[in-house]
């Protein structure tokens, strides 16, 4: 089976993302990245997880990816060289470019997914009502098939392959569909280790009351050398930028410890935490529902527990 | 300024769905009511038709049974009109063909300068919808919005990324996807809750609209399994007395990881 895996750079290197679904695809075919954008020295990583070829647009010059990349894609397709899957990671640019693929390709797409599995057909799994039930959809019809996953859904490890071969991809001219551009890029800055590689996750959400009290979980998350996380509910609130989002619409966390301050558990904040080794929760609420997979839970006011756990944490030096 | 909301009716988000064991797909069944994500959506709508000095916002839904409740909500905050595609044919359709079926009756709705979605469904969150339709009707897009604002026919927004976020610039038409929290929907007033009683609705088919393979038949896919996931059950849990913090000590110290 021939496998494309759309492929993410940032700051010169393969996304984790990336690097995972890399993975998974060489036990199932033969496999290309797909990069939109300049490969740098990304070749190499990206060989080493499983791409044999890496077909590459160049740079995309204030476009979106949307439209110019599933044009390039559909253009490759067109030329007599579609692959029977692709495989894409559920960010927001790979969305897009999977939505205007699929009308071109007049295909579905399946997103949501966390599993794979290929015997003649193509079946994905999805977790549904918080990840209480897994649902296997397998795609009818004929490929390219147009599959999308989240993060963390499998383990990246390299193999022993060298850098896959570059291939230059033109993209086509833009019609009506690309003409929105970017014009300015802006970066949020952030200290300590990244949220879904951190062993510690703090994250905070509606229950501390206000922006400014999410200083607490800055301060438990420097202690601990975790990384500050977050409900939606706060984001969409502005206190916090979006990269620190937990869930179903953010990032996928598997840290050894999750303390989740403030946080009500609802099935969108829960699957993006429950891989979690250990769980701790502080909520005012017993009945809430996180206390349902908390492996250690307190009933109380974040205003007051976090505080003295600051600082009996300080004491300890 | 016309613009043109796409609203989602949902099942109550309080009471959780089921999946229909007949037919693996989510049971929607009862009274839906309009889905929170779109709120945004119309409220954005509203101020930009307010701040251009004239349009309208009209709306578009696709919901099994005729259900108008939700459309009548986004009405009563101040939509005039809507169009309601209600067939049984459409059970079992992919995003795909949502995605050709609202476009059909965007179109329907006269020329718009602006179509609205929200990035995501609270109900079937497959998160395309909005630049399918985009791509289905030959135009560009602004997706993931945080920010917008509209000077001299072209759309300025702070698209959301990854690492943080994009200024996107786009001239009209286009479709936008818009995330929760962009503006703050408004309380339907109790004269608006009356004023929509009497607002114009069009109920069609997909027939109507003239876009065939929908359905079961034209899902490019098929659920093959439905099973439980391992569930992860409850630890210890403790009132705080003024030392539950200590029992959060204790537990990392457990753990090693302090
Ligand atoms: C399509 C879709 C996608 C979504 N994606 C995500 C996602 O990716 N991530 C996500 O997090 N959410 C997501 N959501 C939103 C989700 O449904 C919830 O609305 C959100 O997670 C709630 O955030 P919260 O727990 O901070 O707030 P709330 O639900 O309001 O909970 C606040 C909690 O704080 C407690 N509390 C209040 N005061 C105190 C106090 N003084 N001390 C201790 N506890 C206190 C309360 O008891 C309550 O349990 C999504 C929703 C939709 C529809
Ligand atoms: N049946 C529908 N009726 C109206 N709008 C819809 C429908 N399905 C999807 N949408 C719009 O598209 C967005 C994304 O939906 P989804 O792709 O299902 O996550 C929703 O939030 C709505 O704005």
């Amino acid at each position: 089976m021939n496998i494309w895996v759309y492929a993410e750079i940032t700051d010169g290197a393969p996304t984790t993302g990336t690097l995972e679904l890399l993975t998974k695809a060489r036990s199932l075919g033969t496999v290309a990245a797909f990069v939109a954008g300049d490969v740098g020295n990304a070749a190499a990583a990206l060989g080493a997880h499983g791409a044999a070829t890496v077909l590459a647009t160049g740079d995309l010059a204030g476009r979106l990816p949307g439209p110019a990349v599933s044009a390039a894609m559909q253009a490759l397709i067109a030329g007599g060289n579609a692959p029977d899957l692709i495989m894409m990671p559920m960010t927001y640019g790979a969305r897009d470019i999977a939505s205007r693929l699929s009308v071109k390709l007049d295909k579905t797409v399946l997103t949501n997914n966390v599993e794979i599995s290929t015997d003649g057909s193509v079946n994905v799994t999805t977790p549904v009502f918080g990840g209480n039930v897994m649902v296997t959809t397998t795609f009818t019809g004929t490929g390219p098939h147009i599959a999308m996953f989240r993060p963390k859904s499998f383990v990246a490890e390299a193999g022993g392959a060298g850098a896959g071969t570059v291939i230059a991809v033109a993209v086509p001219d833009a019609d009506a569909t690309g003409a929105a551009r970017v014009t300015a890029v802006h970066v949020e800055e952030s200290s300590g280790p990244k949220l879904d590689e951190a062993a510690i996750v703090v994250s905070g959400g509606r229950g501390l009351g206000e922006a400014a009290k999410y200083e607490m979980i800055e301060s438990l998350a420097k202690i601990l050398k975790g990384a500050p996380a977050a409900s939606r509910a706060i984001v969409d609130a502005g206190w916090v930028p979006y990269s620190y989002q937990v869930g179903q619409t953010g990032k996928v966390v598997k840290p050894s410890v999750y303390i989740a301050c403030g946080i009500s558990g609802a099935t969108q904040h829960m699957v993006g935490m429950k891989g979690a080794k250990n769980i701790i929760a502080i909520n005012k609420d017993k009945e809430a529902p996180i206390f349902g997979i908390a492996d250690l839970g307190i009933v109380g006011d974040v205003h007051k527990v976090l505080p003295k756990l600051i600082e009996a944490l300080k004491a300890r030096g | 300024m016309n613009i043109v909301v796409c609203v989602k009716q949902i099942p109550d988000p309080a009471n959780p769905g089921a999946l229909d064991p007949g037919t693996n797909t989510l049971k929607r069944e009862g009274k839906l009511i309009l889905d929170e994500s779109d709120s945004y959506g119309v409220e954005m709508a509203l101020q930009l038709v307010d701040k251009a000095g004239g349009g309208e916002v009209a709306l578009v839904s696709m919901a099994p049974n005729g259900e108008v409740s939700g459309l009548r909500t986004a009405l009563a905050m101040g939509a005039a009109r809507g169009v309601l595609v209600s067939d049984p044919s459409l059970q079992g359709s992919d995003a795909l063909t949502t995605a050709k079926i609202l476009a059909a009756a965007a179109q329907r709705l006269g020329s718009a300068d602006l179509i609205i979605a929200a990035t995501e469904s609270s109900d079937g969150y497959t998160g395309t919808v909005p630049e399918q339709m985009a791509e289905v009707l030959g135009l560009p897009s602004v997706t993931f919005a945080k920010k917008v604002e509209i000077t001299g026919g072209i759309l300025k927004a702070q698209r959301q990324t990854d690492a943080g976020f994009d200024d996107v610039e786009c001239p009209l038409p286009l479709v936008l996807s818009v995330t929760a929290g962009v503006v703050e929907p408004r309380y339907p007033s109790f004269k608006g809750i009356m004023a929509a009683k009497s607002k114009p609705v069009e109920t069609v088919t997909a027939a109507d609209l003239g876009v065939a393979g929908v359905g079961w038949a034209g899902a490019g896919q098929k659920i093959v399994s439905v099973v439980a996931a391992e569930a992860r059950g409850a630890g210890e849990v403790v009132e705080d007395d003024g030392e539950g913090f200590a029992k959060i000590v204790s537990f990392l110290e457990n753990l090693k990881v302090i």
